[in-house]
């Protein structure tokens, strides 16, 4: 057995299907040389879609009015309930409404330059133009987008953009965009074209003769392991932040689908890029079991602050305002409060490691609204940011009317994922990913309001053309079922892997080691990491996987309601996807976006890029558990956006 | 703090159901409720026992996947989910209650853990507008005036936790049908369906075996969202304004 880092470097990855051309008329023209499916034969093609989120409820809901019949599934107890509904900022799109000299090639270049030069410039174009028709079409759904008292769409600003172009519904955009995606695809199952299997979670990937064809599945409620078959699966499944243990992920996100996949031969893209959110409510203690966000858009109004002098314990209300150092300010005096998400968050870690954080543990800094409310006045506020006033409070206790929030870091968001070439098709034909699931527009960084519009982009627009070039180079075979070998070997496996997990009646929890790899990922493969730090979690990795094999306890039975056993087989997956996320982390010894390299900066400690070097995305392909794994380049060209020092000061 | 906790435990769907009672330590009154939980579980764990099954999620409020019913009152005491209860809300000594949603539309599945498919067949019947992707018009073409998108956005808050229904003397859920109605009928976008919306929803939600209304109230006041009772009354308005259009053709 090879050293995991000893990994070796295969055949870059050439062909990404962009069309050649002008950046701008490069959908155009895929969308008119991909083959279409007559709509005669659609209802002949079935389509697997995982996950049933902003990306896959878009998808499911759109593949079905086509003509095409879906068979979707979600672990949750009701489509409604994907994460996606968490989300609470906007979603933004190149509308101008505001006359503020926004356009679309503005968001494209902006998400690049946010992305800070990691992202592939042909997806990122195809995403800000298709962000004005996403708001069109919430619009016709009903989705209620806070509005002006003339009846027309209200914006707000978020960070790292200097133009108004983000819509939402108070702090519940994401949820209102969810429910606009499952209403959409309430009617299709209602219509008979498609059909759901919710409290059902996919185990693994059915590839047969190269092609993906179906997947495992389990009954939640059963325990049942089933197979389903199609022409063509979908994964629609979101981010691995779970990883991490501590996320503002919701408790059940996981990345078995992706890893399953990834295992099966798609290659992964990325898995270091992830987002540490910069505003979340710091933890109280031990018994954390997740961490909440609070919005970026607090950051419109809310300044943040730490006290000048270390280990200044005075309450905040009695710190003069020339003992105060109100850092972003002081930092990045033209953006602000406003500079993107990695830049806030480093600079809160930077704050907090010299001694002058505040809260337990020094773990935390202000967002103060003191200034907004004197400002606005306490009714205005209370109108922009009540209910997240209200759930910092109730978790909290605290009044952020009266006292400065306090906020901290946290894990949020992941740019990696899957690799998918412009037609969103991993490297296995027939297998796609949307979404968070995959790792294509948000480079090193996503920008705010951003994991909205690209979710419901590939899931309305990309997917649904892009499907049927494949579908129709693959027309409909009635060739598998579950006798085929690959079916079986695949059931084999997973039915293998759940019986170990029962077997072993160790005596330590799901829990325990999902937390401590969360620990340890935290630590040196979190918002700072080094080659030192990460050569030790390569270290210690393979010793918790050999330690969890041995000391695991699933109580209960495989073939029941058994929510242990859920957890335990998703903690098998994190175990080997933090592997690679750290030798992600190691190889690239550049810092860019979120991915922040100590060895890599610039004298002010900002993220110093090497574009000679890493201008690259990093295809990983899986060659066995703990085996080193084979590192495939797509080299990243910018004709349009030309890679510079992102400055924000 | 210390605290006693009598819970429901019911094997599946099929099997009876009683109530165990555990005693747990150490509970910080900074933990949520259901970190109380996890705490039980993981001592559950360790002991060779079943661990209590719940359903549970986001933990912020508002994937609506928490269902339990505590002390009697449907996500306790405050008046927000379960997972944002938090357990500065108890003290030493307690004994808490915790049980499942009760309504015969919500079948026990497992311990606290409840099937609410019965509400995605209520959205099924019509709790949509028809705008299937590619049809949609400039999103400024019809404006909508603010104090109509305000009422919209007022009854789509709803997270379909199922609370109005666990609350309701008679297992009502018209709460929970009245949000989306209200919702998807004030919008200029929902004009079209008005009336088959109405009338398709409620005939499923009485097809599932949901009880009727007695205007208690209890709905409202356990709904962690704040939908206002006034939309049932709004819901039976419409339902009676369809059915005398309908019968005039």
């Amino acid at each position: 057995m090879s050293s995991y880092t000893d990994y070796a470097t295969g055949e870059p990855v050439v062909d990404t299907k962009a069309p050649k051309g002008p950046v701008n008329e490069r959908w155009d023209t895929r969308r008119f040389e991909a083959k279409l499916v007559n709509p005669a034969n659609r209802r002949k093609h079935t389509i697997i879609v995982v996950g049933t989120g902003l990306a896959g409820g878009s998808a499911g809901a759109t593949l079905a009015e086509q003509g095409y019949h879906v068979v979707q599934f979600c672990f949750q107890d009701s489509p409604r309930r994907a994460h996606s509904v968490a989300a609470q900022g906007g979603i933004n799109a190149a509308k101008n409404y505001r006359n503020d000299g926004d356009s679309i090639h503005r968001l494209f270049y902006d998400t690049v330059k946010g992305g800070d030069f990691r992202a592939r410039e042909s997806n990122v174009h195809r995403l800000a133009q298709i962000s004005v028709e996403i708001i069109d079409q919430c619009v016709a759904q009903g989705v209620p987008f806070a509005r002006e008292y003339g009846g027309l769409l209200d914006n707000r600003s978020f960070g790292g953009v200097q133009v108004s172009r983000t819509f939402y519904a108070r702090g519940q955009t994401g949820q209102q965009l969810l429910l606009g995606a499952y209403q959409a695809l309430s009617r299709q199952v209602a219509a008979g074209n498609i059909e759901l299997h919710p409290r059902t979670e996919m185990l693994d990937l059915i590839v047969v003769d190269g092609r993906a064809r179906g997947i495992v599945a389990r009954d939640l409620v059963t325990g049942k392991i089933d197979t389903y078959f199609a022409d063509a699966v979908v994964l629609a499944s979101g981010g691995y932040g779970n990883v991490f243990y501590l996320s503002t992920n919701a408790m059940n996100s996981n990345a078995t689908a992706i890893w399953r996949a990834h295992r099966k031969g798609a290659y992964f893209a990325n898995p270091c890029f992830t987002q540490i959110h910069p505003t979340c409510i710091p933890r109280t203690g031990d018994h954390q079991s997740k961490l909440t966000l609070m919005s970026e858009s607090l950051r419109n109004d809310g300044r943040i602050w730490v006290p000048k002098a270390k280990g200044d314990n005075r309450p905040p209300n009695q710190i003069p305002e020339d003992e105060r150092d109100y850092y972003l300010e002081r930092i990045y005096p033209s953006f602000g409060n406003l500079v993107p998400r990695d830049i806030a968050s480093r600079a809160a870690k930077n704050v907090c490691d010299e001694g002058r954080g505040v809260g337990p543990g020094g773990q935390g800094v202000y967002l103060d609204f003191a200034e907004a409310i004197q400002r606005m006045g306490r009714k205005a506020v209370e109108a922009k940011y009540g209910n997240l006033f209200d759930m910092y409070q109730r978790i909290t206790d605290e009044d952020p009317y009266e006292v400065p929030m306090r906020i901290y870091p946290a894990v949020h968001y992941t740019m990696g994922g899957l690799w998918v070439d412009y037609d969103l098709q991993t490297t296995i034909p027939g297998l796609f990913a949307i979404g968070e699931a995959n790792f294509s527009d948000h480079g090193a960084n996503r920008l705010g309001a951003s994991a909205l519009m690209q979710g419901l982009a590939d899931g309305y627009f990309v997917l649904p053309s892009t499907i049927n070039d494949y579908l129709a180079r693959n027309p409909h075979k009635d060739d598998v079922d579950d006798t085929h070998p690959a079916a079986l070997e695949a059931v084999r496996e997973t039915k293998e892997r759940l019986e170990k997990l029962l077997a072993v009646n160790g005596d330590r929890t799901p829990d325990s080691f999902h937390r401590e790899i969360g620990e340890l990922m935290w630590e040196f493969c979190g918002m700072a990491r080094t080659d030192e730090g990460l050569r030790k979690a390569l270290e210690r990795i393979p010793e918790i996987r050999e330690e969890f094999w041995r000391r695991i306890k699933v109580p209960g039975a495989g073939e029941e309601f058994n929510q242990s056993l859920e957890k335990a087989n998703r903690v098998v997956d994190y175990l080997e996807l933090a592997e690679l996320m750290c030798l992600d982390a190691l190889h690239r010894a550049e810092s860019c976006g979120g991915h922040f390299r100590e060895e890599s900066q610039t004298p002010d400690g900002e993220a110093a890029r090497k574009d000679d070097e890493f201008s690259y995305a990093a295809a990983w392909e899986f060659t066995g558990t703990g085996e080193a794994p084979v590192l495939h380049k797509e080299d990243l060209v910018f004709e349009y956006v030309h890679p510079t020092q992102r400055s924000y000061a | 703090m210390k605290l006693t906790l009598r819970v429901w435990r019911q094997k599946n769907a099929d099997a009876e159901g009683a109530m165990s009672t555990y005693e747990v330590d150490g509970i910080s009154s900074d933990m949520s409720f259901l970190e109380m939980l996890d705490t039980l579980n993981e001592e559950l764990i360790l002991k060779g026992e079943d661990p209590v099954a719940f359903d549970h999620d986001c933990r912020e409020g508002i994937c609506g996947a928490c269902s339990l019913v505590i002390n009697g009152d449907a996500h306790g005491p405050e008046r927000t989910t379960t997972c944002q209860l938090h357990m500065r809300s108890f003290k030493d000594g307690d004994t808490i209650d915790i049980e499942p949603w009760r309504a015969s539309a919500f079948p026990v599945i497992k311990d606290l853990v409840v099937d609410r498919s019965a509400f995605d067949r209520i959205i099924q019947a019509g709790g949509y507008i028809t705008a299937p992707t590619g049809t949609a018009p400039e999103a400024h073409a019809t404006p909508v005036p603010k104090p109509d998108a305000d009422y919209a956005f007022e009854h789509a808050e709803c997270i379909g936790c199922g609370a109005c229904v666990a609350a309701c003397p008679n297992g009502a859920a018209m709460l929970f049908t009245s949000a989306k109605i209200n919702h998807l009928n004030v919008l200029p976008q929902g004009a079209p369906e008005r009336e088959s919306r109405v009338l398709d929803m409620v005939a499923q939600m009485d097809d599932e075996g949901f009880g009727g209304c007695t205007l208690t109230g209890e709905c409202a006041t356990a709904c962690p969202k704040g939908i206002p009772l006034m939309s049932i009354t709004n819901m039976n308005r419409e339902w009676l304004r369809a059915t005398r259009k309908a019968g005039k053709r």
